[in-house]
């Protein structure tokens, strides 16, 4: 009876169109995000997510109405603030996190000054109401929106393939990196770009807030399956794409006023809580088995034979 | 609005900026600064469950459980740390948007038709900051009493413990053997940091929380290497950009709390480029002061290493300087000009000579 129910809601196209579109977005901010959580940069999502609304209302404010245009003011402005941190960073005594959050605060309250000046002073704001954006409405998802999240997270994935061997230097050991003639500032502009445009393709359905977890989710919950950088990347990509389909089949089987956002949000927390426990690699559940069992016999050990 | 009620919402938002700026000094040098992020966003899951258990959006254990709810929230993401399995800003990134997620979902749910209207919490709503609130002890609380008594008691706390916070923050191995319990200093400041951003979430919103706390302190860590110093100018600047946002906010009929964000942002931006010594202006000014001075001694050394010798006749000749040691044509002349200025040259006739100076100059570098 169950099946029938998530079969017939998949059946609309307007389901599967958010479906599909949380899947895409799902999967891309997985993958990418595997390479910020390793590099101990989680929280940079966090703040181009939130960086990202001026570089929205901005585009808003030149006549942009499509997303695509709207997704690239965001992502214009992602970068920027991504600039200024690490500017900022690197200039002066100010460390990493508090820049981190510097900037969030800084280019969100910019955000929120246009935001309202839009709300107040445009005329048909109404029509394209960017607080959406704020916290996602997964609902309103179009085939308009697939189409940017398909095209731009698909060059990510290209991009992410294409330089694997570079990522991955310069992940684990940048100086390493940086002997070998690798252009180690370019190719962090490069993750960084990537991250960026993770982030802003999600940004309709989840919201600025919410964008974060979905860097940050799948790709713990996939750490503790393998350790392999391979692994994981492919692992967080699909448990992103799991979140993103579960979350919008579960929100719209619990009926109306649910939020599709959150709910994406706590699929993927619920991965993670699941792999943590029980995950292959490092799980918490099978140390405590193997103290609760006993250690597995030793071979030559029995004294009966 | 009338003019009254603009400056005391003035004082409002310059109360909130100097509340967070001083705990915010601690966040900065202890390098938690996200965790004022991760605070301020789950405040709302607090308020949520707060207000299903007493149904009553004016009561003040809405504010009790949204100050509980930081602290367990930090709690959680130490938990989670601990197991090894999960890295320090990770934990931080999975659990506050986590406990967000189900602030918002519980009150888009149930909360459909009341006033927690999820997106006034989001922006802050500071014009509502001198209306009364609650009622508690048979008293009219309004929200900028709040602040206020917060600000209060956080001047306090520091002037009290201010040795031991400063001993914690910068040698916690040093404090822990003196038997000071950095760990209890911690959750302290975390539950300081919880009371300040609920008294500043009410009138900014829980996303610019965090700048409040970080931007001035960050301002200040540029301006001095003193700590009552930092806090006294993480709060001045606060304070400033507080008040200096609002009226521009009123001037301009813009959102209050973005446009004091905007406003700090703008003074950091002046304290990093202008900061003296630390400022990018300072360091252009050190940098080219040292490249001045490196090309005096090349040209010191240059003059020494031909000194007696039958080339010294080309080799010093002041027009063909920028022969011998390869610099633009225009640049000897300014060189030559400094080094005569510091007195390690001198002029005879067409050749340049070194003085006792000059000659000591070039002799350290090539520790002869």
């Amino acid at each position: 009876m169950a099946a029938d129910t998530v079969l017939s809601l998949l059946d609309s196209s307007a389901v599967r169109t958010v479906a599909l579109g949380a899947a895409g977005l799902g999967l891309v901010a997985g993958a990418v995000g595997a390479f910020a959580v390793l590099r101990r940069q989680s929280l940079q999502g966090d703040m181009v997510s939130h960086a990202a609304l001026p570089g929205l209302a901005l585009a808003f404010l030149l006549g942009a109405r499509d997303p695509g245009w709207l997704v690239l003011g965001g992502a214009v402005a992602g970068w920027v603030a991504m600039w200024v941190v690490a500017g900022v960073t690197r200039r002066s005594r100010v460390p990493f996190d508090a820049a981190l959050g510097g900037a969030l605060a800084v280019f969100f309250g910019l955000g929120l000054v246009l935001l309202t000046y839009i709300q107040r002073h445009v005329p048909g704001a109404a029509a394209h109401p960017l607080d959406r954006y704020l916290f996602g409405q997964a609902a309103l998802l179009r085939d308009a929106d697939l189409q940017v999240i398909g095209g731009l997270g698909a060059v990510a994935v290209l991009l992410l393939v294409g330089f694997w061997k570079e990522f991955q230097l310069l992940s684990f050991d940048p100086d390493y990196a940086a002997t070998l003639g690798y252009p180690v500032r370019r190719l962090d502009l490069l993750l960084t770009t990537l991250t960026v445009v993770a982030v802003v393709i999600g940004l309709k359905a989840v919201g600025v807030v919410l964008m974060t977890a979905l860097l940050i989710a799948p790709a713990t919950a996939a750490r503790q399956w393998t350790n392999r950088l391979g692994g994981v990347v492919v692992l967080a990509g699909a448990f992103g794409a799991l979140a993103g389909a579960g979350g919008t089949v579960v929100s719209h089987l619990a009926g109306g006023g649910v939020p599709t956002g959150p709910t994406i949000v706590l699929c993927a927390t619920a991965l993670v809580v699941v792999s943590l426990v029980f995950g292959t690699a490092r799980g918490l559940a099978w140390p405590l088995l193997r103290r609760v069992t006993g250690p597995p016999p030793a071979p030559g050990n029995d004294p009966a034979s | 609005m009338s003019y009254a009620a603009e400056i005391a919402l003035v004082l409002v938002l310059v109360a909130v900026a100097a509340a967070c700026a001083l705990p915010g000094v601690f966040l900065v040098l202890r390098r938690m600064a996200l965790v004022s992020d991760a605070i301020g966003h789950v405040l709302l899951f607090g308020i949520v469950l707060a207000y299903f258990a007493t149904r009553d959006i004016d009561s003040p254990w809405l504010l009790v459980a949204a100050a509980a709810t930081g602290v367990v929230t930090v709690a959680l993401v130490e938990l989670l740390q601990r197991t090894r399995l999960v890295k320090e800003d990770a934990a931080v990134g999975l659990v506050f948007p986590a406990l967000f997620a189900g602030g918002v979902l519980l009150a888009s749910m149930f909360l459909r038709d009341t006033h927690l209207d999820v997106d006034s919490v989001l922006l802050g709503r500071p014009e509502y900051a001198t209306t009364p609130r609650w009622r508690a002890l048979g008293l009219d609380i309004t929200p900028a009493w709040v602040v206020v008594a917060v600000l209060v008691m956080n001047v306090g706390l520091l002037l009290l413990f201010f040795k031991e916070l400063k001993l914690t923050t910068f040698d916690p191995g040093l404090a822990a053997a003196l038997g000071f319990r950095p760990g209890r200093f911690h959750y302290a400041l975390m539950t300081v940091v919880s009371l300040t951003a609920v008294a500043a979430f009410d009138a900014v919103g829980p996303v610019l929380v965090v700048g409040f706390f970080v931007v001035p302190a960050a301002a200040a860590y540029l301006l001095t290497d003193r700590l009552g110093v930092m806090l006294a100018l993480a709060a001045l600047i606060g304070a400033i950009g507080a008040g200096v946002g609002t009226w521009a906010a009123f001037d301009r009929d813009t959102n209050i709390a973005g446009t004091v964000a905007v406003a700090l942002g703008g003074l950091f931006a002046l304290a990093f480029v202008a900061a003296p010594g630390r400022g990018l202006v300072a360091q252009l000014l050190l940098r080219r002061r040292q490249a001045r001075a490196f090309h005096e001694t090349m040209l010191a050394v240059h003059l020494l290493h031909h000194e007696n010798t039958p080339e010294e006749a080309d080799e010093a000749r002041v027009d063909g300087l920028h022969r011998h040691l390869r610099w633009a044509a225009g640049d000897v002349a300014g060189v030559v000009r400094r080094a005569e200025r510091h007195g390690l040259v001198t002029h005879a006739g067409p050749l340049l000579k070194l003085t006792d100076a000059g000659r000591q100059r070039a002799r350290e570098v090539l520790n002869l």
